[in-house]
């Protein structure tokens, strides 16, 4: 019954880049993709820098192949799910059982907020076009139906967790022999909706946000989708498969409804729980890529929880939102991608804006971009509101 | 091993009285189904219940009542669905993101929109650091839900899982699904529902949770026996054929359930979907139906599992949920089957321990 | 400032839909955060925006609410301040 649930492939788009590669040259040049907000019309523009999508919804539906006034989380979705499934080489996807688990945060409320402009005023006004696709849900089947994907349609949403548990939710199908393939990871455009959000909590950095920095103030919001695919053994053994996904757990903090212990109780326990499921003692985690949001409190719970699980076995860490910003549904699985190519490639990935030592801490992130790391496993912390944490392990073998 | 698991305990907040149901049915004449809301007080503290939209004190209520019927204080895992999640909050949000143009906006409704609320606040009111997940996928909210928690329980048989759905309506949200035309045009008696043969339904909202065990005990209730979704069939053909090969996979014929329970909600259009294939397979079987005594919402199918875990349990089948035939006098295996549109089906089967 | 601090409690008992309390069960000394009125830190960022709405006064760093915001009278004494310098 349970089997082995193999990375065939991934796709990303986001501020950084529109497909992977992209996104590693950005890395290796340390070019984050914090700017001012060009696509998203906010009166706080001038006030927050985000990181966009560098791209129109024109542009990105027509590589989506859909149509331009769809939301643009569906637009991102769609690119990031393409790129993920023509880089397993398996072929038409048509003749296998699959899947797609999608996380999204507030589905198509791009939309929904120009919508409630009229709506507000008269509610019999506003186009109906602009809320048909609200639902979390719509989202992921507006992407399902366009990849041909009919055996499963699942979406997920537990705010900044999301992506990484639609993995453990794919890998779930896989390992009991429910589907051969699923897509699974996030997605999530920039809104005003999550932009004033955020606000309201004083959490957004004016600057470029400085992650695991002491003088950190902060995050950045960006957009953008992730997606790997899982495979059980007799479909990997067809190709070449990036690494396999040994480990995964989800714990809740239980602490407060937005801020993380400040033991990062819940971090620890999914960081544990990941570490025991894939049978591995923290010294084996040859890199860690942190949730590292940048905002005082997650930075201190995230980095206590792992100065208590690994002692003095630090691997290297270091929040690759630091260049992405916080794509919040997304997250989980642009940088579950990030974390199986990394092993993949031997690459660690570089914390950028980081200056100033966390007094708190006994380690510092990883500054300088660098391949031909032998790695073996890597970890990808995703923790998020409503204090759902979960963490996922990567193994080459 | 089969991904099968045993009910514990069920807990609803409804448009009927969870306390009376199904004695006595509550009757309705409107549009609109709203939860009869018990005092969320008795669950839930007076410091902790004023930020709280009423689709988190529903699935509050509901997560409770069910955790004590199945006599545990602890679960092992919260797993829910939520198709639109916490209405009422993001509606304040959006709101006041328009009218005061992006200014001096609050963080609360903002922190209670996010689809991990309900789930998020039952862990925190429990103190619980288990397995959280929250699915949101329209009619198919709860079917992924319940398929996680099975999934979960073959990785770890000792425990248990707290899964359940929950749904709300609010003002705004009955304005714009109403522009779609999925209501009637005129108030409707509740009872005379499915006889309307009209288009459109009447709007519903609620909340039911389940405990759920991978081994049986004294405390069992039922059987959550199987559990399959089906995403646009091209076909009813497509959808009997499914449903057949779901029934042979758990070693049944059609003929061998007991009692068919239908997400019938009166449109005319979506219910002959029904029609169609229940005068084929189960031709002279009883069919019951539950959207008449809820109303519709995409998680509806959670309160025909509780009203099927009350049959199976007490051995009785209300005959006010009768649609076609009598009521069984004993039960022993229960299909639900729900469609939403035609596109989202979902197959539950229930046995008795 | 007695007109003020009344005026106060009848605000944070709206704008944090405190159910139940009555603006004299606040005292003018009781500490509004955890053993006092019990309120946590969503709270403060609501109080932020009620010295906004109401006061117009705007706080633009979130660290200074513990002090701002310790009792109802220390929030008098801020805004009477601020609405001096203004």
């Amino acid at each position: 019954m349970s089997e082995n649930v193999w990375i065939a492939g991934g796709g990303v788009i986001c501020g950084i880049g529109q497909n992977l590669a992209q996104c590693l040259d950005a890395f290796e040049k340390m070019q984050p993709g914090m700017g001012t907000m060009r696509h998203l019309h906010s009166v706080h523009a001038q006030t927050f820098p985000v990181v966009e999508v560098k791209a129109d919804n024109n542009e990105l539906a027509q590589r989506a192949g859909l149509p331009a006034h769809l939301s643009r989380t569906a637009l991102l979705s769609m690119i990031a799910a393409k790129e993920a499934w023509d880089s397993t080489g398996l072929g038409d996807i048509a003749q296998y059982r699959a899947g797609f688990v999608s996380a999204n945060t507030v589905g198509g409320m791009d939309k929904t907020e120009h919508f409630f402009e009229a709506f507000v005023e008269d509610n019999s006004k506003g186009r109906l076009r602009e809320v048909v696709h609200h639902e979390c849900g719509s989202i992921t089947e507006l992407v399902a139906d366009a990849m041909g994907i009919r055996h499963h349609v699942s979406t997920i949403s537990t705010a900044c967790s999301s992506g990484a548990n639609a993995l453990m939710y794919g890998a779930r199908m896989i390992s009991n022999g429910l589907l051969d393939v699923v897509i699974a990871g996030g997605t999530d455009a920039l809104t005003r909706f999550t932009l004033n959000g955020f606000n309201t909590l004083m959490i957004l950095d004016q600057q470029k946000c400085r992650p695991f920095d002491d003088t950190r103030t902060g995050l950045n919001l960006g957009e953008g989708a992730g997606y790997v695919v899982l495979v059980a053994d007799r479909l990997a053994e067809k190709i070449k498969p990036w690494c396999r996904l040994s480990g995964f757990a989800n714990a809740n903090d239980a602490y407060h409804q937005t801020a993380s212990s400040p033991d990062g109780t819940g971090n620890y326990l999914a960081m544990q729980g990941a570490l025991q499921m894939s049978g591995l003692q923290p010294a084996d985690i040859g890199y860690i890529n942190l949730h590292g949001t940048g905002t005082q409190n997650n930075d201190s719970s995230e980095g206590l929880a792992i100065v208590r699980l690994f002692e003095k076995d630090y691997p290297p860490v270091s929040s690759t939102k630091s260049f992405t910003g916080h794509t919040l549904g997304a997250s989980g699985g642009i940088e579950a991608v990030l974390s199986a190519c990394a092993l993949k490639e031997g690459i660690i990935y570089p914390n950028a804006q980081f200056a100033t030592q966390m007094k708190e801490l006994p380690f510092s992130p990883v500054t300088a971009f660098s391949r031909g790391h032998a790695l073996q496993h890597v970890m990808s912390n995703s923790f998020g509101f409503g204090g759902n944490c979960s963490s996922l392990v990567f193994s080459k073998q | 091993m089969k991904p099968q698991a045993y009910i514990q305990g069920t807990g609803a907040v409804s448009a009927q009285d969870s306390n009376v149901f199904p004695g006595t049915i509550r009757e309705y004449e409107s549009i609109r189904l709203p939860v009869a809301d018990p005092d969320y007080k008795q669950w839930i503290d007076i410091k902790q219940i004023r930020r709280m939209g009423r689709v988190i004190k529903m699935g509050v209520a509901a997560s409770h009542i069910s955790l004590q019927h199945a006599g545990i204080t602890m679960p092992d895992a919260i797993i829910m669905g939520t198709a639109y999640g916490c209405l009422a909050d993001t509606g304040v949000f959006l709101n006041k993101l328009v009218t005061q143009k992006e200014d001096m906006l609050t963080p609360t409704a903002f922190i209670q929109s996010t689809h991990n609320t309900v789930g998020g606040q039952i862990a925190l009111l429990l103190g619980c650091h288990a397995y959280n997940n929250t699915f949101v996928h329209g009619a198919f909210s709860l079917e992924n839900a319940l398929q996680d928690s099975l999934l979960f329980l073959l990785e770890q048989p000792s425990r248990k899982v707290l899964a359940g759905a929950v749904d709300e309506i609010t003002d705004y949200s009955h304005a714009i699904l109403s522009r779609f035309g999925l209501y009637k045009s005129a108030p409707v008696k509740n009872t005379a529902l499915l006889q309307s043969r009209t288009a459109g339904t009447v709007a519903g909202e609620g909340a039911a949770f389940f405990v759920l065990a991978k081994e049986k005990d004294v405390q069992s209730q039922a059987e959550l026996t199987g559990l399959e979704m089906l995403y646009k069939p091209r076909s009813a053909q497509e959808t009997a054929m499914r449903l057949e090969q779901f029934l042979q996979r758990h070693g049944l014929q059609a003929q061998d359930i007991d009692l068919l329970i239908t997400g019938r909600n009166g449109d005319v259009k979506e219910d002959a979907y029904y029609e169609t294939i229940e005068s084929g397979s189960f031709a002279g079987k009883p069919v019951a139906a539950f959207k008449h005594l809820c109303g519709e919402y995409p998680t509806a199918a959670a309160f025909a599992m509780w009203m099927a875990t009350g049959m199976l349990r007490d051995q009785q089948v209300p005959s006010a949920a009768m649609f076609k035939g009598a009521a069984p006098a004993a039960v022993k295996r229960i299909l639900i089957w729900n469609h939403q549109h035609t596109t989202h089906h979902s197959f539950i089967l229930l046995s008795a321990c | 400032m007695e007109k003020l601090m009344a005026d106060l409690k009848a605000q944070i008992i709206q704008q944090l839909n405190l159910q139940e309390v009555k603006p004299e069960d606040i005292g003018d000394d009781q500490p509004l955060f955890k053993e006092g009125l019990g309120l946590d830190s969503i709270d403060a960022l609501e109080l932020i925006v009620l010295l906004q709405q109401h006061h117009n006064i705007r706080v633009a760093n979130p660290e200074d609410g513990p002090n701002i915001f310790y009792s109802v009278r220390t929030m008098a004494e801020y805004i009477t301040e601020q609405k001096k310098n203004a």
